[in-house]
């Protein structure tokens, strides 16, 4: 084993967590609170059924069709739902267009709201303190940091996600994408495009 | 709450770590916290904003230090006791105590694949909205003690409604059961340099969404 003695004040992790949430499950189990099966449903569903490539495929069709996009940016929850990703109550999705002088980026400073319905569950960076405390006060910092540099010319609009309303950034369409197919084009559609953090 | 997961704008986190081809859950546990999360949310005992609520209430030290499922676990294990599924007998014996009633699960697996969390329908036209867009407002300066979404570093500044969200329950008194005070939420404007100061850039905005409590006429 590695020595231990310093201390890293960053990530400490005192106890490894995996015993306490395996006496926890057992223990609503027994009591008949919670059912194994579903919470393996849960699971299942966030690992395979949901994440980036719905709302990959939400943005390929927007490019592919203006009377779609329209629908998108009026109304993005029956939109989505169009596309077959619905959500009963519907989550209260708002779509957010890029264009050559405007730059959407999300953040939720207070905890980590996401889009989970068409992006599945957040990365870490999306919930670390860094990309929380710095997004609003300094965003061009931030996308510098991922890479992306704006032009002094482009407006950054920053969205803090401190309602029910949940963000995703509907990206410009690449230059030479004109041929490709709506599957081609949400192959192209990248998880980072569609919180802001990147461009296509 | 003046907390510290009130964070937008505060200096010295350091860089974002950024991992590639990043797993949904990390480890099992992770996963399984997330689940228990929601199996347990189920039961409909708490609502969104008093678990938000229990979250923040975290220590200060422990909030910055815990990984994001980290924090998910320890509020669940005082919430489970605080609602009083568990007694804290069972919580540390990890049994259940002898003679205890069976439940049965409020969530089945089923549902589970839905992946809606049951927000009310926004739909309200009987409430009338307090602001209309084009408006120009000033956030109040509210430091209720209690949950809030209303971050600390807008309190005071001026913005301008860009447009009407609908309506929803109101999270300062929904968290403590106080009830739902439902009201119009507005996305609303706010220049850079209203916010930040002369370092902003003179064309960046930040929008946040703010209830009709949270804002008054400028």
């Amino acid at each position: 084993m590695a020595d231990h003695t310093h201390t890293h004040d960053h990530q400490i992790v005192p106890n490894d967590p995996t015993l306490r949430v395996k006496a926890l499950e057992s223990l609503l189990v027994e009591k008949g609170l919670v059912d194994p099966a579903a919470l393996d449903a849960i699971i299942d569903t966030f690992e395979h059924k949901v994440g980036p490539r719905n709302g990959a495929r939400v943005v390929a069709r927007a490019w592919m069709d203006p009377a779609y996009k329209a629908r998108l940016l009026a109304d993005a929850a029956a939109a989505i739902a169009e596309v077959g990703y619905t959500s009963q109550h519907g989550e209260h999705i708002v779509a957010l267009e890029n264009a050559p002088k405007v730059h959407n980026l999300v953040v939720c400073t207070l905890c980590s709201c996401y889009p989970w319905p068409i992006l599945g569950l957040p990365p870490v960076w999306y919930k670390s303190s860094a990309y929380r405390s710095r997004a609003v006060i300094d965003p061009r910092g931030v996308l510098r940091e991922f890479g992306l540099v704006l032009p002094e010319d482009v407006e950054v609009r920053v969205w803090d996600s401190t309602a029910e309303l949940r963000y995703i950034v509907l990206p410009e369409r690449p230059a030479g994408s004109e041929n490709l197919t709506e599957d081609e084009l949400a192959a192209l559609v990248t998880r980072d495009a569609m919180v802001g953090v990147a461009k296509i | 709450m003046n907390g510290v997961h009130d964070m937008g704008g505060m200096h010295g986190m350091g860089p974002i770590e950024y991992e590639q081809d990043e797993p949904v859950f990390h480890a099992e546990w992770e996963a399984r916290v997330y689940a228990l999360n929601r199996a347990m949310g189920a039961w409909g005992k708490w609502n969104l904003d008093a678990w938000r609520q229990d979250i923040e209430r975290l220590p200060p030290a422990d909030y910055l230090r815990m990984s994001y499922y980290q924090k998910w676990f320890a509020a669940l294990e005082k919430r489970v006791v605080t609602y009083g599924f568990v007694t804290p007998a069972e919580l540390e014996s990890g049994t259940a105590a002898f003679g205890a009633r069976k439940a049965t699960p409020a969530l089945t697996p089923e549902a589970a694949r839905r992946i809606d969390r049951g927000i009310p329908s926004n739909v309200e036209p009987s409430i009338t909205p307090l602001f209309q867009a084009g408006q120009r407002v000033r956030a109040r300066n509210l430091n209720p003690e209690g949950h809030t979404r209303l971050p600390r570093y807008a309190r005071g500044k001026l913005g301008q409604i860009d447009r009407d969200r609908g309506v929803y329950s109101f999270p300062d008194t929904n968290a403590q059961y106080l009830g739902e005070k439902r009201q119009h939420v507005y996305s609303v404007r706010f220049s850079a340099r209203e916010l930040w100061g002369e370092q902003a850039s003179p064309r960046d905005s930040v929008y946040l969404d703010m209830w009709d409590d949270y804002l008054e006429h400028a």
